[in-house]
């Protein structure tokens, strides 16, 4: 029974996270061919010992090689990083003073804060990223009401640009970001800033002193948790974005659908995934970190 | 109990030269309806021990508060030391707090935690280490410097708090329940701790408590709080012996209350309590007028206890043991007298084998003195 229970996580990773792993791996050492399914080799468990050799020896880097031969895909992927560093950073300087409030809002409002940050998850996010065309389109809302307003006399270019790619960021995960900070803020005993100021501090240096360095664990889970899903974005720059928008997302779209190349497709995905394992595995120490100092 | 260098007895409220540290004048706080403080004056003097002490939600709290600037009155006027205070906000104040949860810094060291009230005087690093090694060795935690908070033990902390909040060399420490946090007997150190650390440092500190025993241990003065109001401000002694009213009688300590009316005020007062018995006699404990309803207030303790009719002794009644009480250096007699009112006794178990000679269904007679009781207005 006990080994039927810790065998579960075990059967559901295999079966859904190895085995694809193992398939894409196995696709990306491929070569394109036109063919259903458009790679070749295939393993043909008929033909025995040697069939299963004649397959393997197949398997080459040659995708691999490829990535480093054309500019893009490197260009793709610092690009990548640089917009979800960027993202990341505006995420945080957006959300931290909204999980502030909302951890310094009378408690009786709390909930309803809480609700309101929640509330967006409840429509697709492939709507909610629509609608943003429409606000940011030269014809859009937003040009309508800075015409109106008379801040600016020609309508700005603003969808298919970079700008709307960190708008539509921004919005999409400003909840992992403010909900982690909000949690280390609210548990914070209201006190420790009431001693920091009655040792000398004002309540600016109280914030930094204090608050800031309490945040600390909240801040660093929101931002991995927004830096994360990031760097692989394909919907938003390929909505939002305009040519000139590179990210490996977009990339590795194209290369599956486009030029149906999924052999290089694949090994664009392997080696994103590879790049990305830092950072999870740095997200999964701070977490241990913070549940250690707790206890 | 502080006790000056010379040898008369530490009292400065008694010396009318004496100038007080903290003038409180006519101050009263009110949150919306509520008043939580209602127009209280009071004057502590430097190096008191000073005690606030009252049930939850007297306004004990909401007055040390004041003192270090986290509320201002609604009106009325703070001084400390002939300053002052209503424009002064908390990080300007020559007053340290030490809070209840003891508010630590858990991102800090215990040594960084010391170091931090230090650290925004500006002062340089040889300085602030000194000074800090000084408070480590005061409250005995040079070991512990490097720990963070929850890597040391409550009473640490507790200890941690108190260096931190002593660290400025405040000209006033505000206490906030410094020991509610402890298990008894720590406590019990602690406090002897406490006074001997306010002894050596000079420092004038203010302690809020809701444990009577706490208070008549460590405090120099003791205000006794209700309802915003102070009730009595007195020494310990004083506070025990002669408590203005039956509030305080009944809050500090253990005490029979017995309820009746003024019947003489010739020698002593005299109240009578039931029909056909004689009035118990004790001392005015407050200006009385014949005929007033009042209640005599006697500490267990002060009664004796006999088989036989004491006959040197005008107070005293007969009545039925209901409860022995056992406590190890004392027993506790409940004896019910036949009018319905229950008495309390203590009798000190002096010797290991003593023989006991009351037990449970006994006719005992209880007496005392004439100066044992108090007559209170009710």
């Amino acid at each position: 029974m006990r080994r039927l229970l810790v065998g579960v996580p075990y059967v559901w990773l295999l079966v859904l996270f190895l085995v694809p792993f193992g398939i894409v791996l196995k696709i990306s050492l491929s070569d394109i061919a036109l063919a259903i399914p458009p790679y070749t080799p295939t393993l043909d468990l008929s033909g025995g010992w040697a069939g299963i050799r004649e397959f393997f020896s197949q398997l080459d880097l040659e995708n691999y090689v490829f990535l480093t031969s054309d500019d893009l895909y490197w260009k793709a992927y610092l690009s990548s990083l640089q917009i979800a560093v960027i993202a990341t950073f505006l995420t945080l300087l957006a959300g931290f003073p909204i999980a502030y409030g909302m951890a310094r809002a009378p408690e009786e409002w709390r909930p309803a804060l809480l609700m309101l940050v929640i509330l967006p998850f409840w429509t697709s996010f492939l709507i909610r990223v629509y609608a943003w065309i429409g606000i940011l389109s030269t014809e859009g809302f937003l040009n309508q009401f800075l015409l109106w307003t008379g801040l600016i006399s020609e309508p700005l270019t603003i969808l298919n640009t970079n700008t709307a790619v960190y708008i539509g960021i921004v919005y999409t995960y400003l909840p992992f970001m403010i909900l982690p900070i909000y949690a280390t803020l609210e548990r914070m005993d209201a006190s420790l800033l009431e001693a920091a100021e009655d040792l000398g501090c004002s309540r600016i240096q109280a914030f930094w002193l204090v608050t800031l360095p309490l945040a600390r664990p909240g801040v660093v889970a929101g931002c991995f948790l927004v830096f994360i899903p990031t760097l692989g974005e394909f919907v938003i720059p390929s909505l939002l974005g305009g040519s000139d928008t590179l990210m490996i997302g977009k990339v590795l779209w194209e290369e599956f659908f486009n030029n149906r190349d999924w052999p290089v497709a694949s090994a664009v995905a392997i080696i994103l995934l590879l790049i990305l394992i830092v950072p999870i595995i740095l997200f999964q120490r701070n977490q241990q970190l913070n549940r250690e100092a707790e206890q | 109990m502080a006790v000056s260098g010379k040898d008369d007895v530490f009292a400065p409220w008694k010396d009318a030269t004496a100038e007080p540290l903290i003038k409180i004048n006519g101050v009263t706080k009110r949150f919306g309806d509520f008043t939580a403080i209602d127009n209280i004056s009071l004057e502590i003097y430097p190096q008191e021990f000073f005690a606030l002490l009252g049930p939850s939600g007297c306004g004990k709290t909401t007055l040390m508060r004041m003192l270090a600037g986290f509320e201002t009155p609604t009106s009325g006027v703070i001084s400390i030391d002939g300053q002052d205070m209503s424009t002064v906000p908390p990080n300007k104040r020559a007053v340290n707090m030490m809070f209840q949860s003891y508010a630590l810094f858990p991102h800090l060291s215990v040594w960084e935690n010391i170091a931090f009230g230090l650290r925004r005087d500006g002062l340089d690093k040889e300085k602030i280490a000194a000074r800090v090694e000084e408070m480590l060795k005061l409250v005995q935690l040079g070991k512990f410097a490097k720990r963070k908070p929850h890597q040391i033990s409550g009473g640490q902390r507790q200890r941690v708090a108190l260096a931190r909040s002593l660290a400025k060399a405040p000209k006033l420490l505000l206490l906030d329940e410094p020991l509610g946090a402890l298990d008894k007997k720590l406590r019990q150190e602690t406090q002897f701790e406490l006074m001997d650390i306010q002894e050596k440092t000079g420092t004038t500190f203010v302690i809020v408590t809701h444990d009577q025993e706490e208070a008549m241990t460590v405090a120099s003065r003791v205000a006794v709080m209700d309802h915003g109001q102070l009730i009595q401000v007195e020494t310990p002694e004083v506070i025990y012996e002669q408590p203005n009213s039956v509030y305080v009688a009944d809050f500090i300590g253990d005490v029979n209350l017995i309820e009746g009316s003024v019947s003489g005020l010739d020698s002593g007062a005299e109240l009578a309590w039931a029909e056909g018995r004689d009035p118990l006699i004790g001392q005015p404990g407050a200006s009385l007028s014949k005929g007033q309803s009042a209640s005599f207030a006697i500490r267990p303790e002060k009664i004796a206890i006999s088989a036989e009719e004491p006959q040197d002794r005008r107070n005293r009644v007969q009545g039925k043991i209901l409860d022995i009480g056992y406590l190890g250096n004392l027993s506790t007699y409940h004896v019910e007298l036949p009018d319905g009112p229950i008495i309390k006794c203590e009798v000190g178990n002096r010797s290991r084998i003593e023989r006991r000679d009351f037990t449970w269904e006994d006719e005992v007679w209880l007496s005392w003195s004439d100066t044992a009781g108090l007559v209170l207005p009710r």
